[in-house]
C-alpha cells in the first residue's frame, strides 16, 4: 500500500480533535477524583464509576433520546456507586484501598451484566453532535479541535473553572482542604468533616459518571465490554501528576489524551516502523512511569493531601 | 480590671489511676496575664483542657462573667470568647497563613476575598506587634512565626481569653522577647491571658499573677510581685531546689572522640549534617543548643552508630570507627541516652532487669553457652535500681509502667551502670536528658553528668533548655542548618548571643 500523502495541518488538526476528544474523558474523571480526594478520600473505584456511567448514559439515550437526560443518568449513577464508597470508608472507617478496588470490580461487574443483552444485539446510538463556536473555532489547528466538540466537551473545560474556583475561592472549598488535611482540626472549629467528605465523594463519583457518558456520547456510540480500556487507572494517576489542581489537570489530561491518539495518527499517515501495539501501550506505560515518579515521597509530601487514605474518628 | 472574667470552681477530673485535678480553684481577671505554674503532671494542661472542651471534668463549676457556662467542645469554648494554643501546632502546613486563620470563621461569604482577609489579618497582626506574611504558606514559616499565626487565628475570632501552654518552649530567647511584648500588648487591650508553664523565671518576667499546681491540687495563688523564685519553687516542688550546680575544676584527660568533617543524608537524599568537625577531651561536658531540627537528631546519631554517614570520620580514643554498628560504638564505650525513653531507650513490655542488660546480653556474667543466668541479672539489676534510686516494686515490673523520670534512670542506668571503662574515658551522647522530668529527677540527671565528668569521661548533650546548658556544660556548641556554628566557652557565654546564634544571623 503506498502512503497517502497529506497535508501535515490536517494531519495535526485532526490528531488534536482525537486528543481532546480523548483527553476531555480523562479530564472530567480526573477532576472527580482530584474533588474527592481533597477532602481526604482515596477512591480507587474510579473505572468502575466511568464504565456504570457509560452504560447508564447508554441506555438512557438510547431509550430517550435526550443526551442531557442521559447524561444526568450517568451522573447518578456515578453518584450511587461512590455513596457505597464514602459508606464503608466514611461511617463504617474500613481502608480506603480495598473498598474502593471493590467499587472497580462491582462497577465493571454490573455494567457487563446489565449490559450482555446490548451487547449482543450490536445496537448503536447517534454521537453527539459538535457545536461550533462561534470566532474562536476559526483558529487554524486549535479551533476545529477545541471549539467544535460535543457539549460535553465544553462541560469539561467549564468544570476546570468551576472546580477550581470552589476549591480555592470559597469558604466550602477551603473546609473541603482543610477537612483532607487535617480533619480532627477541622472538626474542632465547627466543620462537619463527615458531611464534607460525603459530599466531595458523591460530587467526585457524579463527575466520574459524567467521563462514562462523555466516552459512550462523543466517542464511541456502541456498548461493548470493557469499553473504558483502564481510563479510569489513568485518571488515578492523573491525579498526582497534576498535583491534585484542576488547573494542571487540565492540561495533564490532554497530553495523556494526545499520546493516546499516536497510534491513528501514525497509522493514518502510513508510518510503520514503530509496532502499533507500542503506541496502544503507550498510555499505560506512562500512567505506571509517572506512578513511579510522582509517588517518591520527595514529590508527594507537599502537594498530597496529608489526611489522603485516612478514616477520621472523633477522639473524646 | 478587679473583675474575674473566668472563675473555675472546685474542679475535678479522674484519669484511671490518677486525681489530675483535684478540687482545683483558678480565677482570671479581664486584662491580666496569669501564670499556671506546677511541674509535669502537676495537672495544668488538664485543667485547661477541661476550660477549652477536650476533656469533660467529673464535678466543678466553670463560670465565664459571672455566668456559669457548660463547654462541651472547643467551639463552644471559642463561641465564649475562650481559646488555647496547644504545645504542638494545630495548624494545616500546606495552607497560607489566611486561609489557616480564617478557617471556621463565620465573618466570611460563601465566596472568599483572601486578599481582603489578609489585609484585615496583617492590620490585627501589627497592632499586637506580632511580625507575619499573611499570604506565606505556613510550612515555610519557622516555629515562632508559626505560633504567632496560632494567635492571630485565636484573636480573628474575637478571643479575649488565651490560654497558651508553654509557648516559649520552641523559641529562641529572640522570639521569646518578642512574644512577650506582644502578651504585654494584648493585655494591654484587655486580653486575658493564661500562661502555662514550669519555667520560674518566665512566671517572674511576664505575669501578673501565678498559680501554682502541685499534684492535681493548687496550692497556692500570687500577686507575682510579691513573691520571689525561692518561694515559688517551694511551692511547686514541696522542697527547695538547687539553682546553682557547683562545679569541680576541670580536669581535661586527653582525647576521647574526634569527628571529622561529617556529613550526614536523611532518606530523602536532604543532607542533614553539613560538614561538622569537633572533639571532646575526657573531663568535659559539651552542651549543644538550637532548634530542634537543625540537625541535633542526626548528629547525635551519627557519633553512636545509628546513622550512616555519607563522608567524614569519626574516632574514639584514637580508633576509626566510622560507620560501624552501634554495638561497637558501645563497646568501645560510647554511651546513648535517646531522645525518646519508651521505644527507642527502652523495650516497653520488658521488664527493668531485662532492659538494663539489653546492651550487654552477651556478657559473660549474664548468659551461658545457651541460656541466660537469670539469678546474676536480677542480682545486677537489684544493684543498679538501689544505686540509681529507681522507683519501682520489683525489677520484674515492664518498664511501661514506670514514670518518666524512673524510665531515664533506667537508661541512665543501662548506660552508664556497667561501664566497660571505669577508668573513664567514656562519651556519653545525651539527648534532652532532662526533658519532661520533674524537678527532682532533673537534678539527678544533671549531678550524674557532673559525677561522669569529675570521673573522666567525655558528655556531650542536646537541649532546649539555654539555663541548663549554661549551668552544667564546660562548651556550648551551637547548631544551626546543619553545622556547629558557634563554639563558646560557658564562662564567657551569653544567652543574647546564643539565641541569634540558634536563630543562624551570627557565626563565631
Amino acid at each position: 500500500m503506498e502512503a497517502i500523502k497529506v497535508d501535515p495541518l490536517t494531519i495535526l488538526t485532526t490528531m488534536f480533535i482525537l486528543m481532546v476528544q480523548e483527553g476531555s474523558i480523562l479530564l472530567v474523571a480526573t477532576l472527580g477524583e482530584i474533588f474527592t480526594e481533597r477532602s481526604g478520600i482515596l477512591n480507587l473505584g474510579v473505572e468502575g464509576l466511568i464504565c456504570f456511567g457509560a452504560l447508564s448514559s447508554f441506555i438512557v439515550y438510547y431509550l430517550t433520546g435526550n443526551w442531557i437526560i442521559a447524561t444526568l443518568a450517568a451522573a447518578s449513577a456515578g453518584l450511587m456507586l461512590s455513596l457505597i464508597h464514602a459508606f464503608v470508608s466514611i461511617t463504617l472507617k474500613a481502608n480506603q484501598t480495598v473498598s474502593g478496588l471493590a467499587i472497580t470490580i462491582l462497577g465493571l461487574g454490573l455494567s457487563s451484566f446489565i449490559g450482555r443483552p446490548i451487547a449482543l444485539s450490536r445496537i448503536r446510538i447517534d454521537p453527539l453532535e459538535s457545536v461550533r463556536v462561534p470566532l474562536l473555532s476559526e483558529i487554524p489547528v486549535i479551533g476545529p479541535s477545541f471549539f467544535n466538540q460535543n457539549p460535553l466537551v465544553y462541560f469539561s473545560y467549564i468544570m476546570v473553572i468551576v472546580l477550581w474556583f470552589i476549591l480555592y475561592k470559597t469558604r466550602f472549598g477551603l473546609n473541603l482542604r482543610s477537612v483532607g488535611e487535617n480533619p480532627s482540626m477541622a472538626d474542632s472549629l465547627g466543620i462537619n468533616v463527615f458531611l464534607t467528605r460525603y459530599v466531595a465523594t458523591s460530587v467526585g463519583g457524579a463527575l466520574c459518571g459524567i467521563s462514562g457518558a462523555l466516552l459512550i456520547l462523543g466517542y464511541y456510540p456502541s456498548w461493548y465490554d470493557g469499553i473504558t480500556a483502564g481510563r479510569g487507572w489513568i485518571a488515578v494517576a492523573l491525579v498526582i501528576f497534576s498535583s491534585w489542581n484542576p488547573l494542571y489537570a487540565f492540561f495533564g489530561a490532554y497530553f495523556f489524551g494526545l499520546v493516546g491518539t499516536l497510534n491513528a495518527t501514525f497509522q493514518s499517515i502510513g508510518f510503520r516502523a514503530i509496532p502499533t501495539d507500542f503506541f496502544r501501550t503507550l498510555p499505560y506505560l506512562l500512567t505506571i512511569l509517572v506512578l513511579i515518579i510522582f509517588s517518591s515521597t520527595r514529590f508527594r509530601r507537599r502537594k498530597m493531601p496529608a489526611s489522603l487514605g485516612k478514616p477520621y474518628t472523633r477522639e473524646l | 480590671m478587679d473583675e474575674n472574667v473566668l472563675e473555675m470552681v472546685d474542679i475535678v477530673k479522674v484519669f484511671p489511676g490518677v486525681i489530675a485535678n483535684d478540687r482545683v480553684n483558678f480565677s482570671l481577671k479581664a486584662g491580666e496575664i496569669h501564670a499556671l505554674l506546677g511541674e509535669n503532671g502537676a495537672g495544668k494542661t488538664t485543667l485547661m483542657n477541661i476550660l477549652y472542651g477536650i476533656y469533660r471534668m467529673d464535678s466543678g463549676v466553670i463560670k465565664v462573667d459571672g455566668r456559669k457556662v457548660t463547654i462541651r467542645s472547643p467551639r463552644d469554648a471559642i463561641k465564649l470568647g475562650i481559646g488555647m494554643v496547644h504545645q504542638n501546632f494545630k495548624l494545616i502546613p500546606a495552607h497560607t497563613v489566611v486561609e489557616n486563620v480564617i478557617l471556621g470563621s463565620e465573618k466570611n461569604g460563601f465566596i472568599l476575598d483572601l486578599k481582603k482577609s489578609g489585609e484585615e489579618i496583617k492590620n490585627l497582626a501589627s497592632s499586637f506587634g506580632l511580625k507575619v506574611d499573611p499570604f506565606s504558606e505556613v510550612w515555610k514559616l519557622s516555629m515562632g512565626e508559626r505560633q504567632r499565626v496560632e494567635i492571630l487565628k485565636l484573636l480573628y475570632k474575637n478571643v479575649r481569653i488565651m490560654i497558651l501552654d508553654e509557648p516559649t518552649a520552641v523559641l529562641t530567647p529572640q522570639e521569646k522577647r518578642e512574644l512577650f511584648s506582644s502578651l504585654r500588648e494584648m493585655s494591654s487591650k484587655g486580653k486575658s491571658i493564661i500562661f502555662i508553664t514550669h519555667k520560674l523565671d518566665e512566671v517572674l518576667e511576664i505575669s501578673d499573677r501565678v498559680t501554682v499546681l502541685r499534684r492535681g491540687k493548687n496550692v497556692a495563688t500570687k500577686v507575682t510581685k510579691e513573691t520571689n523564685k525561692i518561694e515559688l519553687a517551694n511551692l511547686m516542688i514541696g522542697r527547695p531546689i538547687i539553682f546553682e550546680y557547683s562545679k569541680n575544676p576541670q580536669k581535661l584527660s586527653g582525647l576521647v572522640l574526634k569527628v571529622e568533617n561529617v556529613r550526614v543524608l536523611d532518606e530523602e537524599g536532604n543532607v542533614r549534617l553539613k560538614g561538622v568537625s569537633f572533639s571532646l577531651n575526657g573531663g568535659e561536658i559539651v552542651g549543644v543548643a538550637g532548634i530542634a531540627g537543625n540537625g541535633q537528631k542526626e548528629l547525635a546519631e551519627a557519633i553512636t552508630g545509628l546513622k550512616r554517614v555519607s563522608s567524614g570520620k569519626i574516632f574514639v580514643r584514637g580508633k576509626d570507627l566510622t560507620n560501624a554498628s552501634p554495638k561497637k560504638f558501645f563497646d568501645n564505650g560510647v554511651l546513648f541516652i535517646p531522645e525518646e525513653r519508651l521505644g527507642v531507650g527502652t523495650a516497653p513490655n520488658l521488664s527493668i532487669a531485662e532492659n538494663l542488660i539489653l546492651k550487654s546480653y552477651d556478657n559473660k556474667l549474664f548468659s551461658g553457652p545457651v541460656f541466660l543466668n537469670f539469678d546474676a541479672i536480677q542480682k545486677f539489676a537489684e544493684k543498679l535500681v538501689k544505686d540509681f534510686e529507681i522507683l519501682c516494686s520489683s525489677v520484674n515490673v515492664p518498664v511501661k509502667f514506670l514514670s518518666g523520670g524512673n524510665l531515664q534512670k533506667v537508661v541512665l542506668a543501662r548506660e552508664l551502670g556497667n561501664i566497660i571503662n571505669n577508668a573513664g574515658g567514656n562519651v556519653i551522647v545525651a539527648m534532652y536528658p532532662t526533658r519532661g522530668l520533674d524537678v527532682g529527677a532533673t537534678e539527678y540527671v544533671r549531678k550524674l553528668f557532673l559525677k561522669m565528668r569529675d570521673e573522666g569521661n567525655a558528655i556531650i548533650f542536646f537541649s532546649e533548655d539555654l539555663e541548663e546548658i549554661l549551668s552544667i556544660s564546660d562548651r556550648v556548641f551551637v547548631m544551626f542548618d546543619g553545622r556547629i556554628v558557634g563554639e563558646i566557652d560557658s564562662s564567657e557565654a551569653d544567652v543574647e548571643k546564643i539565641g541569634l546564634m540558634m536563630a543562624g544571623s551570627v557565626a563565631s
